[in-house]
């Protein structure tokens, strides 16, 4: 019996883009439990609401995080919405679909990045996010930003997107999918790669149900669960089916997140199809009364948000909950009994969005 | 020898929404390419140059955010990266934001943006890289004296 010592890892580490600090209590080099310590990034944002407006809120909201940043402001405008009863023009559905399904693609495809990084492989990195770079044109293309749009508005879109720039997209999209072609391989059937990810890190579908997980970490330990189904916006006239794997391990995950990208932009090229024509915004009148809690599936799970009126233009309560935020239990099970040097791609698997979870 | 050949970066994340960290990243890979240039960005505040913070600063991580720029060797240069590293940007009005690194640390250049823009973040960093010269020749002249 070895003695037992305690690793402080965080706030600042190499591997990690974030500040998140975990106590690793280990017995030689495996692990024996892992406490989490959070409120690096916390900034207090919903309280902001008693000073915002309910309009001025959707900018605050598309700043809960810079990568799925759309999401963001696109949940907090469906609770919104629908307090205020505002029907949202159905061209307007489309196009917000069509943004959140490649916000996933560009977050997605930075994991790959970090992950290919955290690994050691760091061509794979920069090939990676040289892909990710021509999502982000289109995406600036058609918002004006590379990472904050503030494209989504209480009612719809602040502006319209041309056909034709469009139809530009689903050209891109097909070049897209062959440069994913290339890169995934390496992921895929790499033994180097393998021997790290494989059998590392197993959730199973009991402990996945029970700690409450969700998005990709939840679907890779088996359960198909994917608030997308729920058929807000322009899911319900889509054809998709949730990526779901049965290994749980830390493969399981890079091969859940791989095919969710071509599922994107499979989304993406339907929606694009089908689009009708029409207006992007309803004009809205009046002040929200009432409350209404909005789940949408971001890249990194299910995102809860309660919005909660009392007829005055400040929101009485704005409340988030973030998917990462329900992925740390998942990840402190994860952590135990693994060896220290996987704790860095371990922390990657569950794609932590720490900005997200503290707000 | 000249520093500024090849100035490192060491990136820490002072409470911001995540948006100018991947701008930060964005800025070392292919498409802007920094590394071109020499630059380098490294996890270890011992080996870096160049402190590029994001974020506005709250009460938890200030502790950290001085203690990485004191582990940092003289000369050094620190560029807040993006508007709520300036002066708190959307979140100045915030319960838990300090508003700006500056509150805690010399800042010496300041990129704006929302998020930064890599082009943005580059230019800030080469006129970081002059500072850094010009305070490397103020140390040695110091240390003749």
């Amino acid at each position: 019996m070895s003695k037992i010592s305690v690793v402080p890892y965080g706030p600042q580490h190499p591997v990690l883009p974030e500040p998140v600090h975990l106590d690793l209590v280990l017995q030689d080099e495996k692990i024996v439990s892992a406490i989490p310590s959070i409120g690096f990034i916390h900034r207090g944002l919903e309280k902001l609401v008693e000073k915002r407006d309910y309009k001025e809120m959707v900018f605050v909201a598309e700043r809960i995080c810079g990568i799925c940043s759309f999401g963001h402001g696109m949940g907090y405008c469906e609770a919104v919405e629908n307090v205020m009863k505002v029907e949202v023009p159905d061209r307007a559905k489309y196009l917000r679909t069509i943004f959140q399904e490649m916000s996933r693609l560009h977050s997605h495809t930075l994991w790959l990045g970090l992950a290919a990084d955290a690994f050691g492989y760091e061509s794979l990195f920069m090939q990676t996010w040289r892909i990710r770079e021509k999502i982000l044109d289109m995406l600036e293309m058609a918002t004006g930003g590379r990472v904050i749009f503030s494209i989504v508005d209480v009612g719809g879109l602040r502006k319209d997107v041309p056909d034709e720039m469009l139809a530009e997209f689903a050209k891109r999209l097909k070049d897209l999918r062959e440069d994913y072609n290339r890169i995934t391989a390496a992921f895929l059937e790499d033994d180097a790669v393998k021997s790290r990810l494989c059998g590392v890190g197993v959730l199973t579908i009991e402990q996945a149900n029970d700690l409450g997980c969700c998005g990709p970490f939840l679907r890779a330990s088996g359960v198909r669960r994917d608030s997308r189904m729920t058929d807000y916006e322009a899911y319900a006239k889509l054809d998709f089916e949730p990526v779901v794997s049965h290994d749980g391990d830390s493969y399981a995950r890079c091969v859940v997140r791989i095919k969710e990208i071509y599922q994107s932009i499979d989304l993406i090229e339907q929606a694009i199809a089908q689009i009708p024509a029409g207006d992007v915004c309803t004009p809205v009148k009046g002040m929200p009364d009432g409350e209404y809690l909005a789940r949408v599936e971001q890249p990194r799970g299910e995102a809860l948000y309660y919005v909660k009126g009392n007829g005055t233009k400040n929101l009485e309560r704005f409340r988030v909950r973030t998917p990462t935020f329900a992925n740390i239990p998942g990840l402190v099970e994860v952590l135990k009994g693994q060896d220290f040097a996987d704790v860095g791609t371990l922390i990657l698997t569950i794609d932590p969005c720490i900005s997200c979870t503290e707000r | 020898m000249k520093m500024s050949k090849s100035p490192w970066l060491l990136h820490y994340d002072a409470s911001s929404c995540n948006g100018c960290d991947i701008e930060v990243l964005a800025s070392t890979t292919p498409v802007y390419d920094v590394e071109r240039f020499g630059v380098i960005n490294t996890g270890n505040p011992k080996h870096a140059d160049i402190l590029v913070v994001t974020g506005g600063v709250n009460y938890q991580n200030k502790p950290v955010l001085e203690q990485l720029y004191a582990q940092m060797p003289d000369p050094k240069v620190v560029v807040a990266a993006g508007i709520c590293a300036c002066d708190g940007g959307v979140f100045k009005d915030c319960y838990n934001i300090l508003g700006g690194i500056d509150k805690v640390i010399p800042v010496d250049v300041y990129a704006p943006g929302c998020a930064v823009r890599p082009e943005c973040l580059i230019d800030a960093v080469v006129k970081a890289i002059a500072i850094l010269d010009e305070k490397r020749a103020r140390m040695k002249a110091e240390n003749k004296a």
